[in-house]
């Protein structure tokens, strides 16, 4: 156990070094740069609010700031941990030739999903300012269910970054999946509207609770008990465990694949 | 002083011809009961110690497993059985540049790679001029690494990998980098490491090189040692193509 700490240390500035390389390439040759990713949740609650509050009339009390939380919890998930699926895969050239920790490798894009959330973050504070919408004080606990996402995420990351590696067609079986998963978490649609065996159904997806957390703090001056608290801390914790062992398992065996 | 201890390594890979590496090819070979694997040894039962300080060849016909055995040591496979102990820290040269991002230019490359080769950002820092001036590529510093020619690349690349003193060295077939000028000045520093103490690995097919470096030389065959023993004796059995014992 210590000497995976002192090995972390040791390649703490390779992580830094990798998620600035990928902050750098991804905003270095667009004019808009860092904007983009502030544009783009702007632009797409535009898109969804008309849609979904004029065309399905779902009686959401203010619809864009209840869809923009959603969808920016939620992307936060889509996009770590489809970009970790491939980190492996994609530093094969790395791996092959030097020893590096390889969990540093989905860990890497976990993070840097996370730094993209924090600038959509930044979407959500302007849509509050726009529509006048109260600003509680519970709006400080936001971090707490990101944090509890980003570690479900990254235990999702290590067993899918693992599997990508021997089946390179879960990549294309994932994709589907996440727009499952999409709908199967109340993003664009009110829960109510759900029945009673369905939310049941629901609320065995990690989803649902974080989701709801996130919009329990920042939108309905809430602030979720202890049960609930457990019940996202022990999902994220145990798929976080599960994640890295299943690693841990699998991978002196990665070099033999790629 | 042993440095490196290799025991009765053994390193397997699965040879099945088909290789399968999609969820959908495993479904249909193992409903159609052709879940073959083919065993392939690519090191067996090889055993050997390196001494701190010393310059230790490795020589061999291709795929003879030399540089399965510089991978099983440098940590970056691991062997089916059998143990490896090193004891100190190691600066593999076995691909130059291993973690460039093209798209970046050399200084932020020079930092990336630094850190791939798990230095901290000081030393990085401390040593970046010292980098700069060894590679010879100063007025290109600030140029995204794509518009290198492959011979700057390998420059750079050879100047972060050195540019630390480590325990040990670990040379595959790249002092064949860059041009002839270079080439000198890469054996030089070479011959700085190992005169101030460090055990270098080197795998070369030029015996020329391994006679002129080495003290010691291992002769892989297939995967099992053929001759190990002092410079001289195995190159001259190797030149004729059989051990003498």
């Amino acid at each position: 156990m210590l000497a995976h700490v002192e090995t972390f240390k040791k390649y703490k500035y390779l992580l830094k070094n990798l998620i600035m390389k990928d902050i750098k390439l991804k905003y270095r040759r667009s004019i808009l740069g860092i904007l983009w990713s502030v544009l783009n949740p702007l632009m797409m609650m535009i898109v969804i609010s008309a849609v979904f509050s004029n065309i399905f009339k779902f009686s959401v009390a203010n619809f864009p700031i209840y869809y923009l939380t959603g969808s920016t919890l939620f992307n936060m998930l889509s996009e770590t941990t489809s970009s970790a699926m491939m980190s492996i895969l994609g530093a094969s050239s790395l791996i092959k030739k030097v020893y590096i920790p390889k969990y540093i490798f989905p860990l890497e894009k976990c993070l840097f999903g996370f730094v993209n959330f924090l600038f959509s973050m930044i979407a959500v504070a302007i849509m509050y300012v726009i529509l006048g919408y109260p600003v509680y004080w519970t709006v400080l606990l936001f971090p707490i269910p990101v944090f509890y996402t980003l570690v479900f995420a990254i235990g999702i990351s290590m067993i899918l970054s693992t599997l990508s590696v021997f089946f390179r067609d879960i990549i294309h079986l994932y994709s589907v999946l996440l727009t499952a998963w999409t709908y199967f978490t109340p993003i664009v649609y009110p829960q109510e509207i759900l029945s009673y065996k369905i939310k049941d159904i629901m609320s065995l997806n990690p989803m649902f609770h974080y989701v709801q957390y996130f919009r329990d703090v920042m939108m309905y001056n809430t602030v979720p008990g202890f049960g609930e608290n457990l019940t996202c801390a022990s999902i994220a914790v145990g798929t976080l465990i599960i994640g890295l062992l299943f690693f841990k398992v699998k991978q002196d065996k990665f070099i033999l694949y790629m | 002083m042993n440095i490196i201890e290799v025991k009765d390594v053994e390193m397997h890979f699965n040879m099945n011809k088909e290789k399968i590496d999609s969820l959908k090819e495993y479904v249909i070979k193992l409903a159609q009961w052709r879940l073959m694997y083919e065993d392939f040894v690519a090191l067996d039962k090889v055993s050997v110690d390196i001494k701190k300080g010393e310059v230790f060849g490795i020589i061999g016909y291709n795929g003879s497993g030399k540089s399965t055995l510089l991978k099983a040591i440098a940590g970056i496979l691991k062997p089916t059985s059998g143990t490896i102990k090193v004891y100190g820290t190691i600066a593999p040269l076995i691909e130059l540049g291993a973690g460039f991002d093209l798209d970046l230019t050399a200084r932020e490359n020079i930092f990336l790679n630094g850190s791939v080769l798990g230095f901290s950002k000081k030393t990085i820092s401390d040593k970046f001029d010292e980098i700069v001036e060894f590679s010879e590529l100063r007025n290109f510093l600030d140029v995204p690494m794509k518009n290198y020619s492959s011979g700057m690349v390998a420059r750079i690349g050879f100047s972060v990998a050195t540019i630390v003193r480590s325990d040990i060295l670990i040379v595959d077939e790249i002092l064949s980098v860059g041009d002839i000028l270079f080439q000198k000045k890469c054996e030089k520093r070479i011959n700085t490491l190992m005169q101030s103490g460090t055990t270098v690995l080197i795998v070369s097919h030029s015996l020329e090189q391994i006679r002129r470096l080495c003290n010691r030389v291992l002769w892989l065959d297939n995967g099992k040692i053929k001759m190990l023993g002092d410079t001289k004796t195995v190159c001259d059995a190797y030149e004729i193509g059989i051990p003498v014992n």
